[in-house]
């Protein structure tokens, strides 16, 4: 145990993600040992994403004001949304370039174990959306795993019968990757998943 | 298959170990509490990432170590392969394979296949259901290491199946209040939501469900008829020995299944949909899943009576032992190589022509394993080449 400040400052970077109680010492004792202007830039981000970062009022992305950079735009298509989980995932697929559409975060996947319902998720939100029909096609982007699966079989469910397609991102094989070291339950995936090659 | 060499670092009583093995008979004698059983433990251990004893890992790290390492060159087909396993207890475990480490420690699975018949198994028969599913599904993971994957998956959607149940329960029932409208769409109830999403959970478990049943059920078709043998074989024809799955399905279906027809993979996923569906009421009422692999059971029959609460010690430890071999045969036959056969303890309880016939029977393994406390327990054609253990020490002995 440290005195005063500095354990206190150790106690509260032990509460971050992935950092761990000698990772906290370190930033500790390293912010300890840098200038105070440095120090001060840390303190001004902090306050300022607290104090204006907000979320997006059409697709609950993080923003700076009203609407996100991207609902922002003019030029993404108004007929297809791609939904996701969190904004860390809108991140991953504007990295693609793939997708000239606009966004839904949910804000996590059903978990009935971690006390997430649909009702905690932003789904009458995107229901909302909807209303106007001038959307055409849901993309279904949560994760693959068993939360993420059961989010899109609720999402298909909730949305059946409203004339939007609705797809679901292909799951199978890493590119660039070696068949041998996929597991089973990819590989498995990856057959059902097979399409036809045009020769 | 056969394990030709053992190393054991700070297992259980063991400090460290070397311990080389050849094929045939090898039997442990030594008295209570000398380290006979850590040593097939051990092996156990590598062929399925668990003990056959306790179910956490902690103990069978030597007390004040910080992590166990066991180690195995096992021989198949004139193949040497060298398997090891690190066990941190609280942490991942990591698995090599010839030296070279694993991403994934339940790739391992495989490698070493063994059957381990050991007191503990009494418990087949006169234990809980859940170790008779125990059974079918370690089974299941031996014959195809796929299966340890969709069980963690079953057990997962179920846990978060089973919270849906408990949370969601007063409004499942009817008590919610009704949401406020969403503009341009249908007023949808609190109930509706939390039905839907049931739904969803219904879909995934059944998703898990179904091809778990249907491997179950295809497993015990097959093992059947060596089980009524390798009873029939120890206990000299005495009584016939018989399993049937007990299924939580509907009636019309658990009587098909229970009578031994094994349904197609569709038609058990649709009945369990159904099921569900059946159950609802009830599921919410008792906030748990009443209805899937988990709820299952198997039947053991010893001529007309069933095996639990009827059988005599001695019967039962002779149907739990019948199990073993019957699963024994199963694999290689399936596999073309025999896996190695770890009899822990299991003479003391036998009479001694069931002991000698037992001994008959694993005669042609390729590998067999026999701890003992008392040496004149053991047949003496079974006894092979003898090891003794005395606290921790494990001397040859001629």
């Amino acid at each position: 145990m440290y005195e005063g400040a500095v354990q206190d400052l150790i106690d509260e970077l032990g509460r971050l993600p992935g950092v761990g109680p000698k990772s906290a010492q370190r930033i500790a004792f390293h912010l300890l040992q840098s200038d105070a202007v440095d120090v001060q830039r840390l303190t001004d981000a902090l306050t300022q994403v607290k104090a204006k970062v907000r979320f997006c009022v059409i697709c609950h992305n993080i923003a700076e004001s009203e609407q996100c950079r991207i609902c922002a735009d003019p030029r993404r298509d108004l007929t297809s949304i791609c939904v996701v989980e969190e904004p860390k995932d809108v991140v991953a697929i504007e990295r693609t370039r793939e997708f000239r559409g606009r966004y839904h975060v949910l804000g996590g996947a059903i978990s009935p174990i971690d006390g997430i319902g649909p009702d905690d998720l932003t789904f009458r939100e995107l229901m909302t959306r909807l209303a106007s029909g001038e959307v055409t096609e849901i993309i279904i982007a949560t994760d693959p795993n068993l939360e993420g699966e059961a989010t899109a079989s609720y999402l298909a469910r909730f949305l059946k019968g409203m004339g939007i397609k609705i797809t679901r991102l292909a799951s199978g094989l890493p590119v660039g990757g070696d068949l041998e070291y996929a597991d089973e339950v990819t590989l498995g995936r990856a057959f059902e998943g097979r399409r036809l090659l045009d020769a | 298959m056969f394990v030709r060499h053992l190393t054991v670092g700070d297992f259980r009583s063991y400090p460290s170990a070397e311990l080389p093995l050849e094929p045939g008979i090898t039997t442990f004698v030594g008295l209570n509490g000398q380290g006979k059983t850590n040593l097939v433990e051990a092996i156990g251990y590598l062929a399925s990432l668990s003990s056959h004893r306790v179910s956490s890992d902690a103990p069978l790290v030597r007390f004040g170590a910080g992590q166990a390492i066991i180690r195995g060159a096992v021989v198949r087909d004139g193949r040497e392969s060298m398997v090891e396993i690190e066990i941190n207890p609280g942490r991942a475990n990591r698995a090599r394979l010839n030296k070279s480490a694993l991403t994934r420690t339940r790739d391992v699975l495989g490698q070493v296949r063994t059957v381990l018949f050991a007191p503990e198994d009494l418990a087949l028969v006169k234990g809980d259901p859940s170790e008779r599913r125990g059974f079918l599904d370690d089974l299941l993971v031996a014959r195809q290491p796929r299966w340890a994957g969709a069980r963690g998956d079953y057990d997962r959607i179920l846990k978060q199946r089973n919270a849906l149940l408990k949370s969601a329960a007063p409004v499942l029932r009817g008590r919610g209040k009704q949401r406020r409208p969403v503009e341009g769409s249908d007023t949808v109830s609190e109930r509706e939501s939390a039905l839907h999403t049931l739904e969803v959970w219904n879909t995934q478990l059944a998703q898990v469900a179904a091809p778990l049943l249907y491997a179950r059920l295809r497993l015990l078709r097959d093992l059947a008829p060596l089980l009524g043998k390798a009873y029939d074989e120890v206990s000299a024809g005495q009584s016939d020995a018989r399993v049937a799955y007990r299924s939580s399905l509907r009636e019309a279906m658990a009587a098909r299944i229970a009578d031994g027809e094994v349904p197609e993979l569709d038609e058990l996923h649709a009945e369990l949909l159904e099921t569900f569906a059946e159950v609802r009421a009830q599921e919410i009422e008792r906030g748990v899943t009443l209805v899937g692999p988990h709820r299952d059971d198997v039947v053991l029959t010893l001529g007309e009576l069933p095996a639990k609460g009827y059988a005599s010690h001695g019967e039962s430890w002779s149907f739990a032992l019948g199990l073993k071999l019957a699963a024994y045969h199963l694999l290689r036959h399936d596999l073309g190589d025999d896996p190695v056969l770890i009899l822990d303890d299991v003479f003391a309880e036998l009479d001694a022509g069931r002991r000698e016939r037992l001994a008959a029977m694993v005669a042609d393994c390729e590998q067999v394993l026999i701890t003992a406390a008392v040496e004149a327990d053991v047949p003496p054609e079974l006894r092979g080449r003898t090891y003794a253990v005395t606290l921790g020490e494990v001397t040859a002995r001629e």
